[in-house]
């Protein structure tokens, strides 16, 4: 049976080039880079190597590029490693839609006294800049805001809430592993930005930190004192030129994004469909799709049968047993929010359009008809206006989508 | 075990649920779970002789809330309603194998609609 793998925002297939490359060090460039010797040399300038280019992809120095252990590892040395550092300021911003590794770290230092604002989004999944704007105090550490959100791919005004931030002489941290090499960013505002390997066709367990130089951090993995100090450990050599080398991959990022609308425009001819998030400020690959009346694990379930892979944000598919709070932060009606499944695609779902479409409506049907909740004429309304805005977006972007 | 790490018995009720759709003349019926919480059963008894005769279910839910509804039925179908009022949510999961133990709270709650129907056909009697 042939498989599709729809779930790259999950983690991806390491490229072939990437793989190469990570081999090699493996067995030749194997030595520790700390070492003095001709292997640990010859190890030191793979990992140097890998960093300029990083460096030289971001715009930035080679010594503003931090190597971690991954996102999460980025975002917590971001967040913990600011505030160690500038103990004075007691106040974060961040949104309600961030990352579990980013609200952890902050919801640990608000458990030490420190005070938080979480920014609301609207029905689309945005942040307003005057929110940002209203929330800096004088004693603001730090700004965190997501690029590329994992669940919805809405992109987030980076740029304009980094400006904002340097305008009022606070640190601004963005967590970039769903936009990082698939989504460009200026880094002219950002002063960290974290991004990870496994989510570009790079190895697990490599990420970076990037801090722009002038900012001052603290560790928070002490030893060693590789990486300037500021994350001790034995270099993942391997994992860092894995990395680097990702930069090369090719995303089919316009083939891709055709697909993508191909699937959406398919998805919503099912009665109950409809997408979360905003279509315009969306990443590429993502499609969030919620059926009206089912639970998202059977459906995943299902499609897992046939041979697709996705994931979904219902409640029974999570450990916690708790619906996703991204969708329920977006207003997402609850009976949407457990028929809700999450497609990122890659090259495996170019020219398989149809046949995803077609699955996936099978499925949905069949789960219909167990369901005792029937789909009723005021939700189909409902569901229309949506298709309708949708849909104008996706044949062309002619007319500018109604504000809702 | 994660959390969709089903049994093959789990995973055949699932692809090919027993006793599925609604009982168009129903002597009684009842839902559980909440909706809030991603599982609802509804559970549809016809009764003759004190025995329930026929029975259907309809789920939302995941692939366990379906499985464990589609073994339910099967277990009380040609029951006499004291016997079929005595099968529990274990009993269901036994007769599944096993489930996953995350599923054993939320998802198996097929025995409780069934005894939720069956005393709301004895209190429809009265």
């Amino acid at each position: 049976m042939r498989g599709l793998y729809l779930d790259n925002a999950a983690t991806t297939r390491v490229d072939e080039n990437v793989a190469l490359s990570v081999n090699e060090v493996f067995l030749e460039s194997y030595g520790n880079a700390s070492s003095l010797h001709k292997v640990g040399r010859q190890a030191r300038m793979k990992l140097e190597d890998a960093r300029g280019k990083i460096a030289n992809y971001l715009g930035c120095k080679s010594k503003e590029v931090i190597f971690t252990s991954g996102g999460t590892e980025s975002n917590n040395l971001a967040i913990r490693g600011l505030a160690k550092a500038n103990p004075l300021k007691k106040h974060i911003i961040t949104s309600v839609i961030e990352h579990p590794c980013v609200l952890d770290a902050v919801r640990d230092l608000e458990s030490e006294g420190y005070e938080v604002d979480y920014l609301e989004v609207d029905s689309k999944g945005l942040i307003s800049l005057d929110d940002v704007e209203e929330k800096i105090r004088k004693d603001t550490l730090v700004v965190s805001i997501m690029h590329v959100n994992n669940e919805i791919g809405v992109v987030q005004d980076i740029e304009e809430i980094g400006r904002i931030c340097r305008m009022r002489g606070v640190y601004f941290h963005t967590d970039n592993v769903q936009g990082f090499l698939k989504k460009k960013l200026d880094l002219g505002f950002v002063d960290l930005m974290s991004g990870s390997g496994h989510k570009v066709q790079a190895p697990k367990g490599i990420g970076i930190l990037y801090v722009r130089e002038g900012v001052v951090i603290e560790p928070i993995v002490t030893g060693g004192g590789q990486e300037g100090g500021l994350r001790s450990g034995t270099e993942n050599v391997p994992g860092a030129v894995g990395l680097a080398a990702a930069i090369d991959v090719d995303f089919k990022l316009n083939k891709v994004l055709a697909s993508r609308d191909l699937i959406i425009a398919g998805l919503l001819k099912i009665p109950g469909a409809k997408i979360n998030g905003d279509m315009e400020h969306r990443v590429y690959n993502n499609i969030s799709v919620s059926f009206y009346g089912i639970e998202g694990e059977s459906l995943m379930m299902l499609l897992n049968e046939d041979g697709i892979y996705v994931s979904t944000g219902s409640a029974c598919a999570s450990s916690k047993l708790k619906e996703s709070y991204v969708l329920k932060a977006l207003k997402v009606d609850e009976m949407y929010i457990h028929g809700s499944l999450r497609l990122s695609l890659g090259a495996d779902a170019i020219g398989e359009e149809d046949y995803i479409v077609e699955k996936i409506r099978e499925s949905v049907l069949k789960l219909r008809e167990m369901s005792p909740f029937k789909f009723s004429e005021e939700n189909l309304k409902d569901v229309r206006d949506k298709k309708l805005e949708i849909r104008k977006e996706v044949l062309g972007n002619e007319e500018e989508q109604e504000d809702n | 075990m994660g959390n969709t790490d089903y049994n093959e018995a789990v995973m055949d009720h699932f692809r090919n649920p027993r006793n599925m759709g609604e009982l168009k003349d129903a002597d009684a019926e009842a839902t559980v779970g909440n909706p809030s919480c991603g599982d609802v059963m509804r559970i549809m008894i016809k009764v003759s002789d004190d025995k329930i005769a026929d029975i259907k279910f309809q789920t939302m839910g995941c692939a366990a809330a379906i499985a464990t509804s589609s073994m339910a039925t099967e277990l009380a179908k040609g029951k006499s309603l004291d016997e079929a009022e005595k099968i529990s949510n274990k009993d269901v999961s036994l007769a599944l194998g096993e489930l996953p133990p995350i599923k054993e709270h939320c998802s198996n709650l097929a025995a409780d609609a069934l005894r939720l129907a069956i005393a709301n056909f004895r209190k429809n009697k009265k």
